[in-house]
């Protein structure tokens, strides 16, 4: 119980990750993705007679309770294995992060960015809705996330989901280094 | 109920990206300022067990479940690979969460996620009306 109420080394965490692509692909022949979930939402609940959005998402059903599996094991982590906790990073990160006017490091997410206090305020705003906005939009665009690029195209060598990937850092990076230390000192 | 076992794999999922933390905005951070090894290790090993798993499966020509011959999707590339990537990779910096994590983290007790899940639910949307019009 002691290895359950810790939090978890990348030795352990990845190769248990790595282990959903085999796992899918025996239970149902599925590929690992999650962002695909995004699109079946919006042809269940908003198709508005966009072709991208029509198609038999029945078939795709199996995706949807994945992510509400994910959800409700984000529930049980946090309840019952002490997944609620303050992250260890690295005194580098979080001396850099203070200097940006980061505040709260008592848990998983900067508290006083993502809280429904500071949605109102312009960089709750664009952390929260922009940030999702681009999450969402970026993913379909690329045609995958981390899990379906990074993972499941990495994983059965598909050189078009390496490219996605370098593209992904590239990003993250240009966003980290150059964008996110003015957002944060909105 | 044939449902039922993504919804067990998807938990089992959600408590693994919990435990490694993977769902933090501050692991992203690190991660993108090269001040860490642990996403690098997370996404690295699990590729390369993903990789050995599937080479067992064609090597020996496993069969899923059902019996059925396990078929791998191919990727074809688009330039969207590039343009939403990028892209992507701007709001994953933001947001220190890709689409599996904000899941993760509305169960783990931020109910302000919603608002970012609904938020990129309407970026697909926009792609989807827009995407005859984007460079592919």
């Amino acid at each position: 119980m002691h290895f359950l109420s810790q939090p978890w080394p990348w030795y352990v965490g990845g190769p248990l990750i790595g282990l959903f692509v085999p796992a899918l692909l025996f239970v149902g022949n599925k590929a690992f993705g999650v962002s695909s979930s995004l699109k079946h939402i919006c042809a269940i609940c908003m198709p508005a007679d966009i072709s991208f959005f029509k198609y038999d998402w029945k078939k795709e059903s199996w995706n949807l309770f994945f992510v509400g599996g994910i959800l409700i094991g984000g529930f049980i982590a946090a309840q019952f294995l002490n997944g609620q906790h303050p992250v260890n990073i690295n005194p580098h990160t979080a001396e850099l992060l203070k200097q940006n006017g980061v505040k709260d490091f008592s848990s998983l997410l900067p508290g006083g960015i993502f809280s429904f206090h500071q949605l109102l305020t312009l960089r709750g705003f664009i952390f929260i809705v922009i940030g999702g906005f681009l999450v969402g939009f970026g993913t379909r665009y690329a045609n995958g996330c981390t899990s379906g690029h990074s993972i499941m195209g990495l994983s059965t060598l598909q050189w078009p989901s390496l490219v996605a990937t370098c593209c992904f850092m590239i990003g993250g990076l240009v966003m980290t280094w150059f964008i996110l230390p003015h957002l944060l000192q909105l | 109920m044939k449902n039922i076992k993504y919804l067990i794999a998807g938990i089992l999922f959600g408590i693994v990206l919990v435990k490694s933390e993977v769902i933090s905005w501050f692991r992203i951070q690190e991660m993108f300022r090269f001040q860490a090894f642990h996403m690098y290790g997370v996404i690295g090993s699990a590729v390369v067990v993903g990789m050995i798993s599937v080479w067992l499966i064609k090597r020996f020509n496993l069969k899923s479940a059902d019996g059925e011959t396990i078929i791998i999707p191919k990727k074809q590339f688009t330039w969207g690979n590039v343009y939403g990537g990028l892209i992507f990779g701007l709001g994953w910096a933001i947001t220190g969460a890709c689409p599996g994590p904000l899941f993760a983290l509305i169960g783990t007790g931020f109910p302000v996620i919603i608002v970012t899940l609904l938020s990129a639910v309407a970026g697909t949307w926009v792609y989807g009306l827009i995407r005859n019009n984007l460079p592919h």
